[in-house]
């Protein structure tokens, strides 16, 4: 590989370690120039990590908050995405659901919080639902979207073969709708990480976004705070990556010519 | 081979006053007007024609992906409904599953036989296109002639006794359409399939067919079928074979010199 063109391995592992480091920097600075009382430096937030592990609270709410979204962005995967492969597959179907579905999807999904309420009560189940509501229609529209652009090509190949309709449509137009059906579920996941914190913050008392505004709430620990926001965004980043890596399996790869 | 091997004994296919017109935004165009073609059994037929002229139109036709606007096509006495394993179409490479392996795309027709055919055919065919070595790549792995010797394999794999081709070789660069031609040529001499071979390459019909088929334009009918009477394989410089081949150049109206 031509070294101008490609990253050396060492520059990919250090680059993003010393902008890191940078930003710590400015952080601390930030905080000591400014003589803040109330926003903590980074060395306070690791302090409040430590306490947290130490209590057994930080495992226990990362568990919590991964479970939740799980369960959700799974319940939403798991009926998203055939119902979208049939919207995708009976565009006449499509037609008749699709002004509904156009309708509630720019509805953010903190605004069904007071109807979550109403059907679930506060707890678990709220949250679980609010985060499956935020996945649902991202997933969905990636299946329409992914069957609609298979190639007319692949799909009159399949039935040159010989194949039926729900062959075609197992070893056709599935796979062949994989790799923007894979963007689609990535999207999904990031937004229902998002959207984790605001049910936690009113469903639950427990996880990750109930730390946010419970360490807030019962004496302003923003150390705490922060801390929790810190690890909402390592997670986040962490999911992203697994997910990334799922395009570099063979059978999807073709679908991803421009990332790596 | 000889000339008088591959004379048409039997009728393959036969197209009768086939009409299409396309009706899109409430105009109607007329694309095929009125074709009428015989092709016989194991014979190679190229079709040729300016471009635009609904030379694919009318090969999707006899796959049967299209129904005409009336008249009728007949494989082996019965009117074609629909597409069928038994004629292969081969598009340009693009036509590949880019999700499968080598192997994968070439097993993807046999999934009514057992598994051991399976194994035996998909080796056949990976031979007889000579990508051995590659059996487990992707289609990104391999070059546009490697794409296409794929695709050809794909399609033999399932025994059609028709392939019906596309301008095949179109997006390939010059040095391996030369190459693909010959095997081509060697494949159907083995496999003895009848093959309907759409190209504007003048050249490649004439190198390839046994009769050359000349479109006119839109709507476009058969103006005229020319019979290659040189034997395989043929030189490009003989003078039967220039006279043939400005005959068709002729035919089109197109000038001798560029």
């Amino acid at each position: 590989m031509n070294s101008l063109a490609e990253p050396r391995k060492w520059e990919r592992f250090v680059w993003p370690v010393l902008a890191s480091a940078l930003f710590l920097l400015l952080w601390h600075y930030s905080v000591v120039w400014s003589k803040t009382k109330v926003f903590p430096a980074p060395l306070a937030v690791e302090k409040g990590l430590a306490e947290l592990a130490r209590k057994g609270v930080l495992w226990a709410y990362m568990g919590d908050s991964l479970r939740r979204v799980a369960l959700g962005f799974g319940a939403a995967a798991v009926i998203g995405i055939p119902f979208g492969l049939t919207l995708g597959w009976y565009p006449a179907v499509n037609q008749v659901v699709n002004p509904v579905m156009q309708m509630l999807r720019p509805i953010s999904p903190i605004a069904w919080i007071p109807v979550a309420i109403l059907l679930f009560g506060v707890g678990n189940v709220t949250a679980v639902f609010l985060i499956f509501l935020a996945a649902f229609f991202p997933i969905v529209v990636a299946c329409i979207s992914g069957v609609a652009n298979v190639p007319a090509i692949y799909r009159r190949a399949g039935r040159n073969f010989g194949l039926t309709a729900p062959q075609l449509l197992a070893r056709v137009v599935f796979p062949a709708a994989l790799p923007q059906i894979l963007v689609g579920l990535r999207i999904s996941l990031g937004i229902a990480w998002l959207v984790m914190v605001a049910a936690e913050m009113i469903a639950v008392d427990s996880g990750l976004g109930y730390l946010v505004i419970d360490a807030r709430n019962s004496g302003k620990r923003y150390d705490l705070v922060v801390a929790a926001m810190l690890m909402i965004g390592i997670i986040g980043l962490l999911l992203d990556l697994c997910f990334r890596r799922l395009g570099n399996i063979k059978s999807v790869r073709w679908g991803f010519r421009d990332e790596s | 081979m000889t000339v008088a091997e591959s004379v048409m004994t039997e009728t393959k296919l036969s197209a009768q006053h086939v009409q299409m017109v396309f009706t899109r935004d409430g105009k109607s165009t007329p694309v095929l007007n009125d074709v009428n073609l015989e092709v016989g059994k194991g014979e190679f037929l190229c079709i040729v024609g300016p471009s635009g002229c609904g030379k694919s139109t009318l090969l999707s036709t006899i796959g049967g992906f299209l129904s005409p606007s009336s008249g009728e096509v007949k494989i082996d006495g019965q009117v074609v409904s629909g597409p069928d394993p038994r004629r292969i179409f081969v598009f340009q490479e693009r036509g590949v599953f880019p999700w499968l392996t080598v192997e994968g795309n070439i097993e993807f027709g046999l999934f009514k036989l057992s598994r051991s055919e399976r194994r035996s055919r998909v080796a056949h065919y990976i031979q007889m296109v000579g990508l051995q070595g590659f059996e487990k790549s992707y289609p990104a792995e391999l070059s546009g002639g490697m794409k296409q010797r794929l695709e050809v394999a794909r399609a033999l794999a399932v025994n059609p006794d028709m392939l019906l081709l596309d301008e095949p070789f179109g997006a390939l660069d010059s040095i391996t359409r030369l190459i693909m031609r010959g095997e081509l040529l060697r494949i159907w001499r083995e496999e003895r399939n009848t093959v309907i071979f759409v190209t504007h390459d003048i050249d490649e019909a004439v190198q390839l067919a046994d009769r050359v088929a000349v479109m006119s334009g839109r709507p476009a009918n058969i103006q005229q079928i020319v019979k290659i009477d040189i034997p395989h394989p043929r030189d490009i410089s003989a003078p039967r074979y220039l006279e043939l081949r400005n005959g068709i150049l002729e035919q089109l109206g197109l000038a001798h010199q560029v």
